[in-house]
């Protein structure tokens, strides 16, 4: 969900010759700066954040949490780092996101193909099976996954949560591709198999290049919701070596060796590489949203 | 979501069935089911297959090591007469206000303000800008959130000092450890993260409507809220319905947030199901228990959704004229 803030393709209308008097006056005035005003409570907590992340702890107990810190103070940052050891922790969290964004897309497609092109039988109810799996709690799967990664020693391992995300995440892929392929042209399909293209040429050559803007945006979705994942890694992942960044802040968060200021700054720079991708991706999915809905 | 929400909108439309030889065709179609394998397999293997495992847990008693002891219904039985278990669901009604009710209804209004009055008025960037503002805490991970959150809201944390600062010292608190407020500020905190979702789904959906719609109201004398009520609301009823439903079950699984803020406490003041299912399979142990726990919530949500698609298709239904 963390992206779908397409860059400024706002407001389509230009402003309209001044025909309502009612909202040329103080009233629109008005509406701006309450709107504004609840923006800016938005965004106090990220302000608090900033603060107090470069702030020294002795700074931090006389001046409290307001105080403007009286030096550019890092070392909150750099103990959080080290001691979490954060770029092991960024690897674990890309590793798993980056490889469920993949395979979850391919899985995807290929259920999607069988669904929306080849229109198996029954393909209404098994939709309809992966949109309720994707739907259902993870504690209803939690325990026997934990139990079965145990015994098979998968357990505190990235692979085992790599393979789960990737079915849970594919389930709302095929969903989607699914619904999106039962109104691909069938002429094109049509037309590939006059020429004798197999099924698995028509799947790569013909249906891959055409949905490959709706598959970006799949791949960026999955990769973000993966990474801000919770409650799966928690239970399977249980050592420094394993554990992703949301993981690794909580797990710190009882720890009472963590003051204020190394709070927030591993607050901050868990922060950072969420709101990096969402920069990076946010002209793909600006693009991709649009190609996938003029189809 | 987004992309969901686009595809909810437009049924898949039916295709015509070639008129080819029958057997051909399902000879042809059967084939298909080999790109299903995979798929299917591991659907199997992580979902089903657990799903299945845990509701013959929640049948029996079992530590997690040795073997389950078959006990029948008796965890079901145990569960009505649980007051934590009823506490979590009460919550969970409490979460549905903070994560559907409010950032819907303040989300439609949000986004008709800023599409309607602030991007109309002033420059669309204003409202790209002030909807950027909205929707940055659905970019970070909720634990990140529930942690910083935490620290804000802790005894000697920037929110009191906030208070002192303003002269309103003698409303000092600890937020989160009295059971009195723990419960609102987690509710605070929740419409905070979800705000930004529907702001941004519904000014999406927003540039759908045809602009003469509003145009004829306007030459017609309508007011904003009659517009609003009058062409918004029905106009963006598709949009509207999903973000009800995705915020719906996202409310009833809530867990990240509470396991960060509070841990269900004080005193299960925050608890909610699937918090209360984590602690009792993985602190107390109780693996029979907190399966019947989970299964309660999954039926739950299971009927939740269906009650939901249903509701949307017998109106769209409606509004076809059926």
């Amino acid at each position: 969900m963390a992206v779908m803030l397409t860059p400024s393709t706002a407001p389509v209308t230009p402003a309209r010759p001044v025909r309502d008097r009612h909202h040329r006056g103080v009233s629109r005035w008005m509406v701006l700066a309450l709107v504004t005003l609840g923006a800016l409570v938005m965004l106090v907590p990220f302000a608090f954040m900033l603060l107090n992340a470069f702030k020294s702890p002795g700074d931090y107990s006389s001046g409290g949490p307001l105080s403007w810190p009286t030096e550019f103070y890092t070392k909150g940052l750099r103990t959080y780092w080290t001691t979490v050891n954060f770029p092991l922790k960024l690897w674990n969290s890309a590793l798993i996101a980056g490889s469920v964004a993949v395979l979850g897309v391919v899985v995807s497609l290929l259920n999607a193909y069988a669904l929306g092109i080849g229109r198996v039988r029954g393909r209404l109810w098994i939709v309809g099976l992966f949109l309720l799996a994707n739907m259902l709690p993870q504690e209803a799967l939690i325990y026997p996954l934990y139990y079965v990664a145990k015994q098979v020693g998968l357990y505190n391992t990235q692979l085992s949560v790599i393979i789960i995300f990737t079915v849970i995440q594919s389930a709302f892929g095929t969903y989607l591709l699914a619904s999106v392929l039962g109104t691909f042209p069938r002429s094109l399909l049509e037309a590939a198999a006059l020429d004798g293209a197999g099924k698995w040429t028509v799947l790569w050559r013909v249906v891959f290049p055409n949905l490959r803007p709706t598959l970006a945006v799949l791949l960026i979705f999955f990769f973000i919701w993966t990474w801000n994942e919770f409650l799966i890694p928690l239970v399977m992942l249980i050592d420094n070596q394993t554990q992703t960044i949301p993981v690794a802040l909580a797990s710190l968060q009882g720890d009472r060796l963590m003051d204020a200021p190394t709070t927030n700054a591993g607050a901050l720079i868990s922060l950072v590489p969420a709101i990096l991708f969402f920069l990076i991706f946010q002209r793909t999915l600006a693009r991709g949203i649009t190609a996938g809905a003029e189809k | 979501m987004a992309v969901s929400e686009t595809v909810a909108a437009t049924p898949p439309a039916a295709t015509p069935t070639p008129p080819a030889p029958r057997r051909r065709r399902r000879g042809r179609n059967a084939a298909y089911w080999l790109y299903l394998l995979p798929g299917a397999a591991l659907f199997l293997l992580v979902i089903g297959a657990p799903l299945v495992g845990t509701l013959y847990l929640s049948l029996t008693k079992w530590s997690g090591i040795g073997d389950p002891r078959w006990v029948g219904l008796d965890n079901y039985q145990q569960l009505l007469h649980d007051d934590v278990f009823w506490a979590s669901f009460r919550n969970t009604v409490w979460m549905l206000v903070a994560m559907v009710v409010v950032p819907t209804v303040l989300g439609l209004l949000l986004a008709a303000v800023l599409f309607d009055v602030i991007g109309r008025r002033f420059k669309p960037r204003t409202a790209a800008a002030l909807r950027a503002a909205f929707y940055l805490p659905q970019v970070l991970p909720v634990v990140v959130a529930g942690i910083v959150w935490g620290w804000i809201l802790r005894p000697d944390g920037a929110f009191n000092s906030l208070l002192d600062a303003v002269g309103l010292g003698a409303l000092r608190h600890d937020w989160l450890g009295d059971p009195g407020t723990a419960l609102p500020a987690v509710m605070a905190v929740m419409i905070w993260v979800q705000i930004g979702y529907p702001v941004v789904v519904f000014m999406a959906a927003l540039q759908r409507v045809d602009p003469e719609l509003y145009e004829a109201a306007e030459v017609d004398g309508a007011n904003w809220l009659h517009r609003f009520r009058a062409i918004t609301l029905p106009q963006i009823r598709p949009e509207t319905f999903v973000v009800a439903l995705t915020c719906t079950i996202a409310a009833l699984k809530v867990f990240g947030p509470i396991f960060a803020l509070t841990r269900g406490g004080p005193d299960n003041a925050t608890n909610v199901p699937s918090y209360f299912a984590y602690y009792t399979f993985f602190k107390k142990l109780q693996v029979g228990y907190g399966s019947a726990i989970s299964t309660v919530l999954t039926l739950i949500i299971v009927v939740v959704a269906g009650v939901f698609i249903w509701v949307q298709a017998s109106s769209e239904r409606r509004d076809r004229g059926f």
